[in-house]
């Protein structure tokens, strides 16, 4: 007999433990949420200072600015940092909300798609803007 | 297949606290920035795509309901980014622990959890003031 649940011969008590649990990586998600959360800090003060600049600005403005290197440049790591950090937020609620499996799995799985499709058609729009100038229009 | 999880007791087991109002208030915003995200993400493709396309986001922008829209984003955002300030102190153990979230124990704890409510609400105010003297007052 054995002191130990699930273990019987010589299976010790970590081998039965391993690759049934977290193995380590159970404070990945924890880990992403707060880097990304520090970075849209300064990003988020400067983006409402963007956008209070740009409120009165024409398209052609509104082009230019973005076409800035550092405008850019920020907006894409804004962008990056926004969807993944707003995407591990509403993963949480749904594990916390939706007690139907089916439907919980569908909201992941449609979550993540969104997330990196919002993200990518952002980061291309920068990208587009940035690389092909802002005459083009 | 019925959930046979066990659940968290009902909410109303536990005393009311400060931290209570908020988490739910981070969580709300947290929900509604997601979908400021996505008016992010619309006005970026409108300009990358043409200027009727903007013309388009401008508008929506301009309009009430957009204005309504534009300044409960920035009372979430600026909520959000105090309480996750905050929330940020907690996860490296500043002012965390049983002891603390007691009232009778350290009012700081309410203080600190209000002052958070308080402070997005003036800073709000703040951005929307310079915004609306930026609009109006020409060179700003």
């Amino acid at each position: 007999m054995s002191a130990y649940p699930g273990q019987d011969g010589l299976r010790t008590p970590l081998k039965v433990a391993r690759g049934n649990g977290a193995s380590g990586t159970g404070v990945h998600h924890w880990w992403i949420q707060r880097v990304t959360a520090i970075a849209l800090i300064p990003l988020s003060i400067w983006f409402l200072f963007l956008v209070g600049g740009l409120l009165r600005a024409t398209y052609p403005e509104v082009l230019a600015s973005i076409a800035q290197p550092v405008h850019a440049i920020f907006l894409i790591v804004l962008s990056a940092c926004l969807f993944w950090h707003g995407a591990l937020g509403l993963q949480v609620v749904i594990e916390d909300y939706v007690h139907t499996r089916w439907l919980e799995v569908t909201l992941q799985i449609a979550l993540r798609f969104g997330a990196v499709l919002a993200a990518l058609a952002c980061v291309m729009a920068v990208l587009s803007v940035w690389l092909t100038g802002t005459g083009y229009y | 297949m019925p959930n046979t999880r066990p659940t968290s007791p009902h909410l109303g087991i536990y005393r009311w606290r400060v931290n209570m109002l908020q988490s739910t208030l981070h969580r709300l915003t947290g929900i509604f920035l997601c979908l400021g995200a996505l008016l992010v993400a619309w006005g970026l493709i409108a300009a990358a795509s043409s200027g009727a396309a903007w013309n388009i986001f401008a508008t929506f922008c301009g309009s009430l309901i957009g204005m309504i829209l534009l300044f409960l984003w920035t009372w979430s955002l600026l909520f959000h980014l105090c309480n996750g300030i905050y929330h940020l102190l907690h996860d490296m153990g500043q002012g965390y622990g049983p002891a603390r979230r007691d009232r009778e124990f350290a009012p700081v704890y309410w203080k600190a959890g209000w002052s958070m409510i308080v402070l997005s609400v003036v800073l709000t105010v703040l951005v929307w003031l310079f915004l609306v003297l930026h609009m109006t007052g020409g060179a700003a």
